[in-house]
């Protein structure tokens, strides 16, 4: 397995299966339909991302270079964090963004029980070498197993 | 909870509320606040300079629960906003076009939360009834932040506006983060709050033979730059020097296409806008990268946006213009447009439904000109609703919608046209009129077709785009 390592935002441990963006995930976008009507895999609804566009996000070890789109974002990840319906980790190439920091810290500082590692700036290679399907071990420090 | 290490230097009050001075709620809220600016090397916690602040939650939407929850949590607690603040235009507005089946959906399914959530609004410092807009930095509106001043507003297209042409001071805030700001009076020092978060990592040199359009503009450099702060050359001689009314409208469309096909919280166009005035080029980071822009890269823009409608030659059955909304000068000069392009074909009225939306102070001031009786009689509708919540649901996402507006396009199925094309569009003659596509129900002095019939019309039923 290949190793990365990268800065905890939100601590935590957990092994799940990859799913890759290439491009910014727009949250609101991606997060919305799946929201309001009920979908628990949380099935991407962001017609602009060909490489998430219906896919399930739910339980996936999300791999994303940061998030874009509306300032709706943080509050639709919180949103979905409470619901159940949240990637089983989010892993940033990049440094996080503003609405990705939001929505991942709000979560875990306002709702209990929930366990969303969050790890960012884990480089460029990352993002290359990491494909669909992909087993990730996330563990504590902010190291990344990938194999 | 986790002890929480910091690095950033708070006051003595801010520490005491974090260690739960002022009960377990305030507590979170600084822990949140904290650890969001520690992520981004934050300083220290600066206070809040401006007036009024500014929300993108606007939406009673059924899936936001948490969020209301969460907001109710600061109700109970005794901490409102410490500022009154505007908020985003509301998902629901009669005046627009829609079928019974979109009204049931839209009533008793997604905005079930709507009117619950404005009382809640009201109780957390909500300015007025009339406060709905993403523009509501517009004179009539009044929520204007001053050069230098600090704010802790969200919505991507506002943020970016304030920074940009008004030289205030606001990160790219999330909805509940806005909030919280203003709950505790302060916000963490980082990114667009520091000089050094203000300088240049692109230079846009603008090349093109005619002025560019202002969304197709902002578009390119939006996704180019993503998130950085592009210092953008060559559009003086488009736009001129003087911050007017013309300028500022063409900044607004600009910046919510930069903000919303990428992540762009701020711009400075040369000579133009206020820190590009003072500073000039000294805001340009050495080695900043350098993206030229001319009338071919903008064509290998506009053709590469995927069209998402199933029948890509779908006769559109409802035109939005307005996201953001539109000032009040263009409101008058598209009653110009309108007027004269169906003059020019001999047509009475608009031959696809079309809504522009602005600001309720906007539309409000609109209507005491006489441009408002006359836009009435090309068949345009005015609205203050949020075309994008009104897009966001599975039968509206099926109606081949058109617009002018990139942002409504990246995040709905709404297809993008330039204004000439809308314009073209929306006056041509010989095409189905919107009464003869929307024989739907026919109530009062409503027109025709601010009803789309139930069951849909038959290429919606099919999903025939």
């Amino acid at each position: 397995m290949k190793e990365f390592q990268g800065r905890v935002v939100v601590p935590g441990r957990i092994a799940a299966e990859a799913l890759v963006s290439h491009e910014g995930l727009n949250t609101l976008a991606s997060f919305q339909k799946a929201l309001q009507f009920g979908d628990k895999n949380a099935t991407c609804g962001d017609q602009n991302n060909p490489d998430l566009y219906g896919k399930q996000m739910a339980g996936k070890a999300l791999c994303l270079p940061q998030t874009i789109g509306s300032t709706t974002g943080g509050l639709v990840l919180y949103c979905a964090c409470s619901m159940g319906r949240q990637p089983a980790c989010m892993l940033f190439s990049k440094p996080i963004d503003s609405l990705a920091a939001a929505g991942t810290v709000l979560a875990d500082v306002w709702l209990d029980d929930v366990n969303m590692p969050v790890i960012d700036s884990l480089g460029d290679e990352f993002l290359e070498y990491v494909k669909d399907g992909m087993n990730i071990v996330v563990q504590e420090g902010g190291k990344i197993l990938v194999g | 909870m986790r002890s929480l290490e910091y690095k950033m230097k708070l006051t003595d009050e801010q520490k005491a509320i974090l260690e739960h001075s002022k009960g377990e709620t305030l507590a979170k809220v600084m822990e949140s606040l904290v650890r969001y600016g520690e992520l981004f090397g934050a300083t220290e916690m600066v206070p809040i300079s401006s007036k009024y602040n500014h929300l993108v939650t606007s939406f009673g939407l059924k899936a936001l629960g948490p969020v209301y929850e969460l907001m109710d949590k600061l109700l109970e607690a005794g901490a409102p906003s410490g500022q009154k603040f505007s908020v985003d235009p509301k998902p629901l507005d009669p005046n627009v076009p829609s079928s019974f089946a979109q009204d049931a959906i839209f009533k008793f399914f997604m905005y079930s939360r709507q009117k619950d959530y404005e009382k809640q609004l009201m109780q957390l410092g909500l300015l007025s009834d009339n406060a709905f807009t993403c523009t509501c930095y517009m004179d009539e509106v009044g929520n204007k932040p001053g050069y230098g001043e600090v704010l802790s507003w969200s919505e991507s297209s506002a943020v970016v506006y304030a920074n940009s042409v008004l030289g205030a001071r606001c990160n790219r805030n999330s909805g509940i983060i806005d909030l919280m700001g203003s709950v505790i009076g302060y916000v963490p020092k980082f990114g667009l709050l520091t000089d050094e978060g203000r300088k240049a990592d692109w230079i846009i040199e603008v090349k093109t033979t005619k002025k560019p359009e202002a969304q197709l503009l902002g578009s390119a450099i939006g996704m180019k730059v993503m998130e950085d702060v592009p210092y953008v050359k060559g559009l003086d001689q488009w736009l001129g020097t003087e911050l007017d009314d013309e300028a500022c409208t063409y900044l607004k469309d600009f910046g919510a296409a930069t903000a919303s096909n990428g992540a762009v919280g701020l711009y400075h166009i040369d000579k133009l806008t206020p820190e590009a005035v003072k500073f000039g080029e000294d805001l340009i980071n050495p080695g900043a990268k350098t993206y030229v822009i001319d009338d071919a890269e903008l064509e290998r823009v506009y053709r590469e946006y995927p069209v998402i409608w199933k029948n890509k030659n779908a006769q559109p059955k409802l035109c939005f213009m307005g996201c953001p909304h539109m000032s009040l000068q263009q409101l008058k000069d598209w009653t110009d447009k309108v007027e004269e392009s169906l003059k020019k074909n001999g047509v009475e009225k608009v031959t696809v439904p079309t809504v522009f939306t602005a600001a309720p102070d906007v539309l409000e001031a609109f209507a005491k000109t006489p441009y408002a009786d006359r836009l009435k009689a090309t068949g345009v509708i005015t609205s203050y609703i949020c075309p994008l919540m009104y897009m966001n649901n599975p039968l509206s996402e099926k109606m081949p919608v058109i617009t002018s507006s990139n942002k409504l396009r990246t995040y709905t199925s709404a297809r993008y046209y330039t204004d000439e094309e809308i314009l073209e569009q929306i006056t041509a003659p010989g095409r189905s009129s919107g009464r003869k596509i929307l024989l739907g129900r026919i109530t009062g002095a409503v027109p025709a077709f601010h009803k789309l019939p139930n069951p849909l019309p038959r290429g919606i039923r099919k999903g025939g785009r």
